[in-house]
């Protein structure tokens, strides 16, 4: 089995979001980037594959020089190899036509990402990458085995849980529940020095055209200030829900 | 020319999402002078989506999408929006939306733009505000591709009523293959889900214990709300996975949000940020919440909260 695992390089989720220039750019000022939460479970789950199965692990992220200390994290956790293609992220349709590319040279059989990247949220790379390669495709999976060439799959839905089966190759996008809190790894000191010597690849990108741009940012509009009510005058809350906010 | 707006239906009926985005998309149509065309799959009767604005509706009934396919849903919008000429598409953001919307965008060689939260400010270049850094900020987008597909956020746009004599016209479209099977799906039943709920109650490490969720439980009842926790509580298994809500968690985006023994952390608060009123209970007059919520109470959960029910409970004998 060969798996890539899609790595987005994201702002840690402490982070204080502001702009720059006249809130056309992100203030990356201060800011830790991290691997992008969902990918870290993709990340740990392609782990086991490694260390149960024996697959092989290679990262990818799509981004400009300063993602590498991100992809070398990936690598102090496990990973076998990373690549990264170099180029500004800036359009998610774009991203997914990089990482076809990555994909096809590398014949990889199964593919895990992230159900959303924290930053741009825009949840549409792993749906845009199946299709532009024409593999099966699997939305916010919480549960992944593979036997063989046969893949066991679960699903949110809303209100519960689908079970699918799939032949590799395969794409997957996941959240929690594909591996648990607790099985997230720390990278450690073994791991950081063996990263250093781990190759990690930089591709050229292929230059697709956007089909979107960010002409500016906005924050979110600050709050008025909170009503307290007595905590012995309940009935003042529902009187505020009631008629004031008018939601019961 | 047309906007073309997926309704989801289920079991037949219409979810609340279908007619949000057949709301938005009649605004967009008219935005852009043109008319909005809205597909369906297996739903009985199409005709209250003319009371949102649909014009024309086009429905396809087919055994064999009983159950959801992405790819074929996916394929089956293209070839809608390619029949209808669709400069936009619009598709909502429920579980199943927002797992093809993207591959309708591809399938078009469209630009994307998910997490939409209001009509698009200018249609010529085509620029839409949408959410991001997790519910932290908005982005104004252009989509510069002569199709745009959209998928509109929860609640982010309402209900509009706006009666027309619409008509229905049936469209039968090809069925690509897929190997990808479901084989089987385990719903909650009975409950409501924390996607659909106008209304979330939510508790977290501030209630102790699992064996204190009872009063969480009946709260949401008397609210005919769904439950919902804070990620500590899901990861001590006191409730389920499906609970978790954050910035790494569900996103919630009710009208009503009441908070219970949660700190207020930033991850905690950015994904809730989208609801609209927000209610918080806490020992703590520091606690971070209380900067977010819209009206407060400081104070013991396990003393206000059973006098909320109780209150509540006479509230809704009265006002039911
Ligand atoms: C990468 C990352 C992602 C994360 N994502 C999420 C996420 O998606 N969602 C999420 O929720 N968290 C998330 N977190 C965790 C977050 O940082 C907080 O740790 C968490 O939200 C705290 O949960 P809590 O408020 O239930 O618990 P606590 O912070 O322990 O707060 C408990 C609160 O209960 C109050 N309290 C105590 N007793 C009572 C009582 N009797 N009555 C009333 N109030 C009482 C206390 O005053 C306190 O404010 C994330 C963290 C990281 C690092
Ligand atoms: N620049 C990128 N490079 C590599 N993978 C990415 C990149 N952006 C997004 N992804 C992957 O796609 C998933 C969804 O991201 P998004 O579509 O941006 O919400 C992420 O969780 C990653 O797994």
């Amino acid at each position: 089995m060969k798996i890539l695992v899609c790595i987005s390089h994201v702002p840690d989720t402490t982070s204080k979001i502001n702009f720059t220039e006249n809130n056309a750019k992100f203030d990356s000022n201060g800011v830790q980037y991290v691997i992008n939460p969902y990918d870290e479970f993709a990340l740990t789950r392609a782990m086991w594959f490694k260390e149960k199965q024996g697959a092989t692990v290679t990262v990818a992220t799509v981004g400009n020089v300063t993602t590498e200390p991100t992809l070398r994290k990936a690598l102090a956790i496990g990973a076998d190899d990373a690549i990264r293609v170099n180029t500004e992220a800036l359009d998610g349709f774009t991203v997914a036509k990089e990482l076809s590319e990555v994909v096809k040279n590398g014949g990889y059989n199964l593919v895990l990402a992230g159900k959303e990247s924290i930053d741009y949220n825009g949840g549409m790379v792993p749906a845009m990458l199946a299709t532009i390669l024409g593999y099966n495709f699997v939305n916010a999976c919480i549960g992944l085995e593979i036997e063989g060439d046969k893949a066991t799959i679960s699903r949110e839905i809303d209100g519960g849980k689908e079970i699918l089966s799939s032949n590799l190759p395969l794409i997957i996008a996941g959240q929690k529940g594909l591996v648990e809190e607790k099985d997230l790894r720390i990278p450690n000191m073994r791991g950081i020095m063996m990263a250093r010597q781990k190759p990690l690849t930089i591709v050229e990108s292929s230059n697709g055209n956007a089909t979107t741009s960010i002409v500016s940012f906005e924050k979110q509009a600050a709050k008025s200030a909170c009503k307290l009510v007595s905590a012995d005058n309940v009935d003042e809350l529902i009187n505020l829900l009631h008629n004031e906010a008018k939601v019961i | 020319m047309s906007v073309l707006v997926f309704a989801e239906s289920s079991e037949g009926k219409f979810k609340k999402s279908a007619l949000e985005v057949t709301s938005y998309g009649k605004k967009v149509a008219e935005q852009l002078g043109t008319n909005v065309v809205v597909l369906t799959i297996n739903s009985s009767d199409p005709s209250i989506l003319y009371n949102y604005g649909a014009e024309k509706v086009l429905t396809v009934t087919n055994n064999a999408l009983k159950i959801f396919n992405a790819k074929i849903v996916a394929n089956i919008v293209k070839q809608a929006a390619e029949k209808e000429s669709a400069q936009v598409v619009i598709i909502d953001s429920n579980a199943n939306g927002l797992y093809f919307a993207p591959m309708v965008a591809a399938n078009l060689n469209a630009g994307f733009a998910s997490n939409v939260i209001a009509l698009p400010s200018a249609t010529a270049p085509f620029t839409v505000k949408r959410k991001t850094f997790s519910n932290k900020a908005f982005n104004n987008t252009q989509i510069l591709t002569d199709i745009k597909v959209i998928a509109l956020a929860k609640n982010a746009f309402g209900l509009v009523e706006n009666k027309v004599s619409g008509a229905s016209e049936e469209f039968s479209p090809v069925l690509v293959e897929s190997n990808l099977v479901s084989t089987s799906i385990e719903q909650t039943s009975g409950k409501v889900t924390i996607a659909d709920a106008d209304i979330v109650v939510s508790g977290g490490r501030g209630l102790k214990g699992p064996e204190n969720w009872g009063m969480i439980e009946e709260l949401a009842s008397v609210l005919g709300a769904a439950t919902a926790c804070s990620k500590p509580v899901s990861d001590l298994g006191w409730r389920p996975h499906s609970e978790h809500v954050g910035q790494t968690g569900k996103p919630v985006s009710s009208n009503l949000y009441i908070a219970i023994g949660i700190s207020g952390a930033i991850q905690h608060l950015a994904g809730v940020n989208s609801s609209k009123i927000k209610v918080v209970i806490n020992t703590d007059p520091e606690a971070p919440f209380f900067k977010a919520a819209d009206y407060g109470i400081v104070g013991d959960a396990f003393e206000v909260v059973p006098k909320l029910i109780e209150k509540l409970k006479e509230f809704k004998a009265i006002n039911a």
